[in-house]
């Protein structure tokens, strides 16, 4: 096994032992991503000598007997996070000069932990998209197959974890942008509960929505990143401090799933899915029952209704939050007659075509005479929604579904179409309505060799229940040990 | 449902985007087929059903305890300006000129 490939856990056993040292580690990773990232346009900024300087200092904590989670481990961040001194685009022209003077409070916790950044990582423009062909620097590619989509938003964080290009990755979760490409490129992405994780310095898309989470090379690893990361944050009103996950557990309770009951929703296998999307999710949903998990048949009528829900209220909180881009604070400038001429140029001149589309939208759908019709529709929508997880999680402990309904489609398929485009998130946005939390773990491989994911479902702040159901699946699966058939230049 | 391009350019002049008429012709289509994708929602009888505005039992809270800490300093906060006299963001005048 080359070190690029092991896991955070397997990573910290050799570095504790002193087997590798957290410059050999990051030297391997760098001379994988100087190889790699050419081809797969993971990586938007790679930055070789703080992430030498950082293994530097984590090996001389080590030497002096310290001992994190994530001391000496490389990890990369999505480029939505704010990091100090090293350029955060947001995957947008408008940002493609910003430097960051302070830290998103996630990345201050793993700096303090002693982690390593390797770089910044490529996604769709402020997160909004379902393939990271909307990044301002050219779409990332997955690396199962070039030709194809690594999904999105959080693409690049996915690929730099499936092709072993660092440990784990931060990414985002807004409708779907962490579960949705995990799926795609096989590997494992938890969404948090809204509020578990500080949104602090996360540059804003929906504010009631978005979440900060990693992807991870298995369901043990995504327990240590959520460990390292959640917690309430005095600089976030929004965050909360819950009964702190403890990843020692997943271990603790092995591969039985006695007593617990998985939920089956059937609006979730409908006619739009791929039929090798559905085989391979119940066959996981199986493989659950196998393992001692009682299977229920649920229903969650409102499933349908979560896209019409979602394109309202996430366009109309970026219609607002992205208001902030005017060409005075930061960014780009494009100099116009007057100042609402400027603010006009500037913004047409640095925003892509989907954040574009979605500040209209939501510009609409908050203006006067269809805010009633439009927005306020929807948030009551979202609260039927949100009731329909209580009534099911009445039921059962966790709820099993498809992550996304096809596997990784190709370049340019959908991007004349955002409402196609829109449908991928299909099966992920009902979660991020509701706050809930879930996790993309891989459970198959379509006829063409394509990873398939399975999403479990668990009620707001159930990491801990949802992470040792999930750990339990990959105890006794190898799908997430599979690598893409990556061809060294 | 149609949105017309005065429409759309309208939409464009409250985000404060300036739009080429391609843009113009191309957001009128597809944001008519969104909204119509959207009217879905229009024929629930939702009347009593509260809106969700976010998802945690969160409260109006008065500040815990109002102690004096640092702030960004000045020149961070300039750092990445398009344009500053060293102390200000300089903009462009926003009432035309006064002077």
């Amino acid at each position: 096994m080359t070190f690029a490939a092991l896991t955070i856990r397997e990573a910290r056993e050799r570095l504790r032992r002193r087997q590798i040292s957290s410059v050999e580690l990051t030297q391997a990773f760098l001379a994988r991503i100087g190889a790699l990232n050419p081809r797969l346009n993971a990586y938007l900024t790679i930055t070789d000598d703080e992430a030498l300087e950082m293994a530097r200092q984590a090996d001389a904590r080590i030497q002096r007997g310290e001992d994190t989670p994530l001391l000496g481990v490389p990890i990369a961040i999505k480029d939505v996070l704010s990091t100090r001194g090293v350029r955060t685009t947001a995957g947008s022209r408008i940002l493609a000069n910003y430097v960051p003077t302070w830290d998103a409070t996630v990345v201050a916790r793993l700096r303090a932990l002693g982690a390593v950044f390797l770089g910044k990582l490529n996604c769709d423009e402020f997160a909004m998209g379902s393939s990271t062909e909307n990044s301002a620097f050219g779409p990332t590619r997955n690396p199962w197959d070039e030709t194809r989509v690594p999904g999105g938003s959080s693409g690049g964080s996915a690929v730099a974890v499936a092709a072993d290009l660092c440990c784990a990755a931060l990414g985002t979760d807004t409708g779907g942008s962490i579960r949705q490409p995990a799926a795609l490129c096989g590997v494992t992405g938890l969404k948090n509960s809204y509020g578990r994780v500080s949104r602090y310095g996360l540059i804003a898309f929906a504010s009631s929505l978005d979440t900060v989470g990693a992807l991870t090379k298995d369901v043990y690893d995504a327990a240590i990143m959520l460990q390292a990361m959640e917690g309430r944050d005095p600089q976030d009103s929004t965050s909360v401090d819950v009964s702190p996950i403890d990843p020692a557990r997943l271990e603790a309770r092995g591969a039985s799933l006695a007593g617990v009951r998985v939920g089956v929703p059937k609006e979730y296998f409908t006619a739009g899915i791929q039929p090798d999307v559905e085989r391979a999710v119940r066959a996981a949903i199986a493989h659950l029952q196998a393992l001692g998990a009682e299977l229920r048949e649920i229903s969650l009528p409102r499933t349908p209704l979560g896209l019409p829900v979602y394109y309202i209220i996430a366009p109309a909180e970026a219609s607002a939050n992205l208001a902030r881009f005017d060409g005075v604070k930061y960014g780009l400038r494009v100099q116009g007659a007057d100042l609402i001429d400027t603010y006009r140029r500037t913004r047409g001149a640095g925003f892509g075509p989907e954040v574009k589309r979605r500040i209209m939208l939501g510009t609409y759908a908050l203006s006067a005479g269809y805010y009633d019709a439009y927005y306020i529709r929807a948030q009551k929508v979202r609260t039927l929604i949100k009731r329909d997880f209580e009534q099911a999680f009445e039921h059962v402990d966790v709820i099993a579904a498809p992550v996304s309904p096809t596997t990784a489609f190709p370049l340019g398929a959908k991007v004349d179409d955002p409402l196609q485009m829109y449908l991928a998130d299909v099966f992920t946005l009902p979660v991020s309505l509701a706050g809930i939390c879930g996790i993309s773990v891989p459970c198959g491989f379509d006829a063409d060799g394509l990873p398939i994911g399975l999403q479990l479902i668990g009620p707001a702040f159930a990491e801990q229940r949802v992470l040792e159901v999930a750990h339990a699946y990959q105890q006794t699966t190898d799908f997430h040990l599979k690598k893409p058939p990556i061809r060294m230049p | 449902m149609t949105l017309s391009a005065a429409e759309v350019e309208h939409i464009a002049r409250l985000a404060r985007l300036s739009l080429s008429e391609d843009e113009l012709a191309r957001y009128a289509r597809q944001l008519s087929a969104i909204l119509d994708y959207a009217s879905q929602l229009a024929g629930l009888d939702i009347e009593d059903i509260p809106p969700t505005a976010t998802v945690l039992p969160i409260h109006s809270v008065m500040r815990e305890g109002d102690e004096v800490r640092a702030g960004l300093p000045r020149a961070d906060a300039l750092r990445n300006a398009p344009d500053t006299d060293g102390v200000s963001f300089v903009v462009q005048a926003t009432f035309g000129d006064e002077e």
